[in-house]
This record gives C-alpha cells, sequence and structure tokens, in this order.
C-alpha cells in the first residue's frame, strides 16, 4: 500500500473516528513523524485530560502570539503540552484562553464555592475579565461573599454574560435564603 | 505517633459502619491548595519544596485541629513504607513514587491526610466509613478554613481555589464514594451504570483511585466537574446519584436472592471455603473473595461476620503490610504464602 501523502510505502496505518466515522490513514516513515508533530500540536496533554480539543480555533491570534506567565516563565504553549500550570499567576497570564477552556472543561467559568478565610490572604485578587497579565497579587481584606457575588452579578449583566448572570442570581438567593 | 503504631489496628473509616455501610465502604472528600508566595510543585525545586514542606508544617503546628497528627517526610522513609501508607488510602502512588521533598501529615485516627507537594501543595483528605459526605465536608471544611487563616492561599474571586490541574480549578474539591456492587456485576448491569455515571460528568475508578482497575466489585465514584456550583451542591449531587446506584444493587441482590439462590450460596460457600483454607493466595484473588464473603454476609447467607474484619483483611493483606507485619521483604510466592497465613488466622475465630 502507498502512502496518502507521497508515493513511498506506507508503513504506518491510523484510524481516526471523527463525529463516529471511521477515516483511516496510510502513511510512510517520514510522513508519519510529520503528522505525529502536527498532531501533538494540536491536542495538548491538558486538552485530552478534558476531553477536549480547543485547537486555534476559538482565539487563533492568542495562540500565535504564545503568551508567557510573566512569573513563573511558562509559555501557554508548554501549558497546553504538559496540562499543568506553572504558578497561581499563570492564570491571570492566561485568563483570555483559560475562560474559553474552563467553561468547556466544568461548563462554567463562574467559581461559586467557598473562599479563603482571614485578612491579607486573597492573594491573587482581580477579576478575569479587567485586571491584565501585569496586575500583582495584591494582599486585601476580602469582601463579603454576598457583596462580591452582586458586583459579579452587576458586571455580567453589563457584558451581556446572561448565562454567568443566571448562574450568579441563583448563588445569591441560595445565600440569602439559607443567612 | 511512630509508623510502625498503624501496623495493627485500621483507620476509623474502615470501622465497617456507619450510614449504607453494607454497600458503601467509604466516603472521601479532598481539597487541593496552593501557596500563592510559590511556584506549583512542577515548576519547584528541591529548595523551594523544602520551603513548602517547612511553610505547611509550622501552620500545621499551630492549629488545635491537627493536634492528634503526625508528619512524615517522605525522603526519610523506604520503599515499604511509603507503599504502606498508599496501601491504607493515606496518600497516593504518584506521592509515594517520588518522595524528594514531599510530606505526609496523618491523624491517628487516620480520617485526616494531607499530602504536601503532591501535583499541588497540600491535597487535604478527609476520610469517613460509610455514606457520609457530609460529615466529611463538615470536617474538611473546618480545616480548611483553620489552615487558610495561617497559610496565604492562591485564589481568585472569579474562579476560585487555582490549582497545577485546570480540571480542579474552583472548589478543588473532590467528593468520593466506594461502593461495592457485586449484584449490579454479577447480573450484568454494571456497564450500564458506569455508562450513566460517565453520562452525567461523574467519574468511576478502581480500589485505589485514579488509574486504578475496579477489583472485587468495588468501584470508587466521583465528581469531575470542581467549577460552577457550591460546594454543598457538588455534594447533593453525588449523594443523589450514590442513592440511585444503591437502590440498584440492592434490587440486583435481592434478584440473584430469589432466582439464583443455589448458584449464589455456591459462589459465597466456596468463596470462604478458599480463604479458610488456602496456603497461597494473591491479592487479586483474595479481593475477589472477600467481595463474595462480604456479599454473603450482607444478604444473611454467612453469619456470624463482621465489615470490620473483612474490611481489615482487604488492607492487611495488601503486599507493604505483609512486609511489615512479617519485618522484612518478601518475594511473590512469599508475600501469597503469608498471606493466606493472615487470612486464615484472621477467620478462625469466626464460626
Amino acid at each position: 500500500m502507498k502512502c496518502d501523502k507521497c508515493a513511498k510505502k506506507a508503513t504506518v496505518h491510523l484510524t481516526e473516528i471523527v463525529d463516529g466515522k471511521a477515516m483511516e490513514l496510510h502513511l510512510c516513515e517520514d510522513c508519519a513523524r510529520e503528522q505525529s508533530q502536527v498532531m501533538e500540536q494540536q491536542f495538548g496533554l491538558a486538552d485530552l485530560l478534558a476531553g477536549l480539543t480547543d485547537f486555534g480555533k476559538q482565539i487563533p491570534e492568542v495562540r500565535k502570539s504564545s503568551v508567557s506567565c510573566p512569573v513563573c516563565g511558562l509559555s501557554y504553549e508548554d501549558f497546553r503540552k504538559f496540562g499543568r500550570f506553572g504558578c497561581a499567576h499563570c492564570y491571570q497570564a492566561f485568563q483570555a484562553q483559560l475562560k474559553v477552556l474552563l467553561k468547556k472543561i466544568h461548563g462554567s467559568s463562574v467559581h461559586l464555592g467557598k473562599h479563603p478565610q482571614g485578612d491579607g490572604l486573597m492573594a491573587v485578587t482581580g477579576k478575569p475579565s479587567d485586571s491584565g497579565p501585569s496586575a500583582d497579587p495584591v494582599a486585601g481584606e476580602e469582601p463579603n461573599e454576598l457583596e462580591s457575588l452582586r458586583a459579579r452579578l452587576q458586571e455580567a449583566i453589563r457584558n451581556e454574560d446572561f448565562e454567568q448572570a443566571v448562574q450568579l442570581r441563583d448563588r445569591i438567593r441560595e445565600l440569602e435564603q439559607n443567612g | 505517633m511512630e509508623l510502625n503504631d498503624l501496623i495493627f489496628h485500621t483507620g476509623e473509616w474502615l470501622r465497617g459502619t456507619g450510614p449504607g455501610a453494607n454497600i458503601v465502604l467509604s466516603s472521601r472528600i479532598r481539597l487541593a491548595r496552593n501557596l500563592v508566595a510559590f511556584p506549583f510543585t512542577n515548576r519547584a525545586d528541591k529548595k523551594i519544596l523544602d520551603e513548602v514542606l517547612r511553610t505547611v508544617s509550622a501552620a500545621v503546628r499551630e492549629i488545635p485541629l491537627f493536634a492528634d497528627t503526625t508528619l512524615f517526610s517522605l525522603n526519610e522513609m523506604d520503599n515499604i513504607d511509603r507503599q504502606f501508607l498508599v496501601e491504607r488510602h493515606l496518600m497516593s502512588h504518584d506521592h509515594a513514587a517520588s518522595p524528594a521533598g514531599k510530606g505526609l501529615v496523618v491523624s491517628r485516627e487516620e480520617s485526616l491526610s494531607v499530602m504536601i507537594n503532591e501535583e499541588d501543595h497540600l491535597r487535604i483528605q478527609v476520610l469517613h466509613s460509610g455514606f457520609d459526605l457530609n460529615g466529611a465536608w463538615e470536617a474538611i471544611d473546618r480545616i480548611d478554613t483553620a489552615l487558610s487563616e495561617k497559610l496565604a492561599f492562591a485564589f481568585m474571586p472569579d474562579w476560585g481555589f487555582l490549582t497545577a490541574c485546570p480540571t480542579n480549578t474552583g472548589t478543588a474539591m473532590r467528593g468520593s464514594v466506594m461502593l461495592h456492587l457485586p449484584a449490579l456485576v454479577m447480573t450484568r448491569q454494571i456497564n450500564k451504570v458506569l455508562a450513566a455515571i460517565a453520562k452525567l460528568s461523574f467519574a468511576s475508578r478502581g480500589f485505589y483511585g485514579e488509574g486504578t482497575q475496579a477489583i472485587g466489585n468495588f468501584y470508587q465514584i466521583s465528581n469531575q466537574v470542581s467549577l460552577g456550583h457550591s460546594e454543598a451542591d457538588i455534594i447533593q449531587n453525588i449523594n443523589g446519584l450514590i442513592r440511585q446506584i444503591i437502590e440498584q444493587e440492592e434490587q440486583a441482590r435481592q434478584v440473584l436472592l430469589v432466582q439464583n439462590r443455589a448458584v449464589l450460596e455456591d459462589k459465597i460457600w466456596r468463596a470462604w471455603g478458599i480463604l479458610r483454607n488456602a496456603r497461597i493466595i494473591s491479592s487479586q484473588e483474595t479481593i475477589e473473595q472477600l467481595s463474595m464473603v462480604r456479599l454473603g454476609m450482607d444478604v444473611g447467607i454467612l453469619n456470624g461476620l463482621d465489615h470490620k474484619i473483612l474490611n481489615e483483611l482487604f488492607i492487611m493483606t495488601q503486599p507493604a503490610h505483609l512486609q511489615k507485619i512479617e519485618g522484612k521483604k518478601l518475594n511473590t510466592l512469599e508475600r501469597d504464602t503469608k498471606r493466606a497465613g493472615v487470612i486464615r488466622d484472621k477467620l478462625q475465630s469466626m464460626p
């Protein structure tokens, strides 16, 4: 059998399932090596872990610019390869990409759980939507959870992010009823 | 507390009582936390790991909730001791595999443990006997709050607790329940149940957690999603799912008792015979036969047994435990022989 890409003998046979249809690919060793590099770039471990792929469709401009975390130096490309962040500040550095990724993994990008206690422990503050990657970790007093949720609800409505607004509204109701 | 103090007793979570204990072995909640001042462990060198270890252990020493805990430095242990802690469900395989700069805090009752410098700086775990995620959450919530008063955790209001892997971001909480589902396996319904679990975004794993196979009809069910729901909501969702699985397992047990009683009795009595008489037995077969005996006890075919003894056997017959009991390294045949002996001794007193 001949390679699908050149005329050499095919020694590598791949079956890919796309939307339930099996597609076969027959490659020679050289073309297979080339193809495997392309595939490696397409499927980072983080995506595989979460059972999803966001290769470049949603945010091509960000991928090309190759963002890096200013604190630990991890690039977004490397994060995609290893599936692990290097430090807490990566979350700020990659915020544009993460908003999409977290939503794909969890079906939401809004935290509705517990906040840490105590003064000066809101170690990384700022919202993904308005603080830049250069924003320093700020030690400040944690606002009351309910107040913070209300502020985020207003912001979500301003941004017309209604899905997020609904989740925030439900959480606020829940807290109001319990407290 | 010395490590060897643990050998001849089992953790509080294995006492085999508590709600739904005939089907639910244990309930576990773990929280991942990171210190904002340090890079995550995958990008930390030895010096930073040591610093994290020092910072966390200093905080732990000041918190009364940790009064009866001991901190172990994994570096100072041998392989068998580390494996011993994995077998007791106090830490992960990964934590044991590369011990440099890693620590483990364990409470005397073994219901609380904290892995230091695993994938995240802190992996806090509370294990309870039976079906009791709510109780485990209450306990771990208090512990986490106390820790967060001493340690600056990486946190963002919009995204919650920041973890090394994005699949944990948010509450960074995983609740999991260990279920014994022999009747669903025997009636060939288990795959249907597991498929439904996966569809609902829950994960099912084997006896030793992530990456392990289901053996002896034990399945660990946990949440996958950690962002977009409060901890209470996530727990409520798991509880709802677990209640349904328990109901299905109970129905399947009734079906077996009514339609296949002779076959079921035969399997159970054979398992009892093997465990009481075998001279050489592998750990895989041990768990499989213990599963049958446990079922026999739960459906009233075998009497005079209690869950605690069976639970203890699950743990004490693991390879590192056998070697700790014997006090030396054993090869496979020696382990299989020792294992058979430990089981016979333990079941001797039974009717």
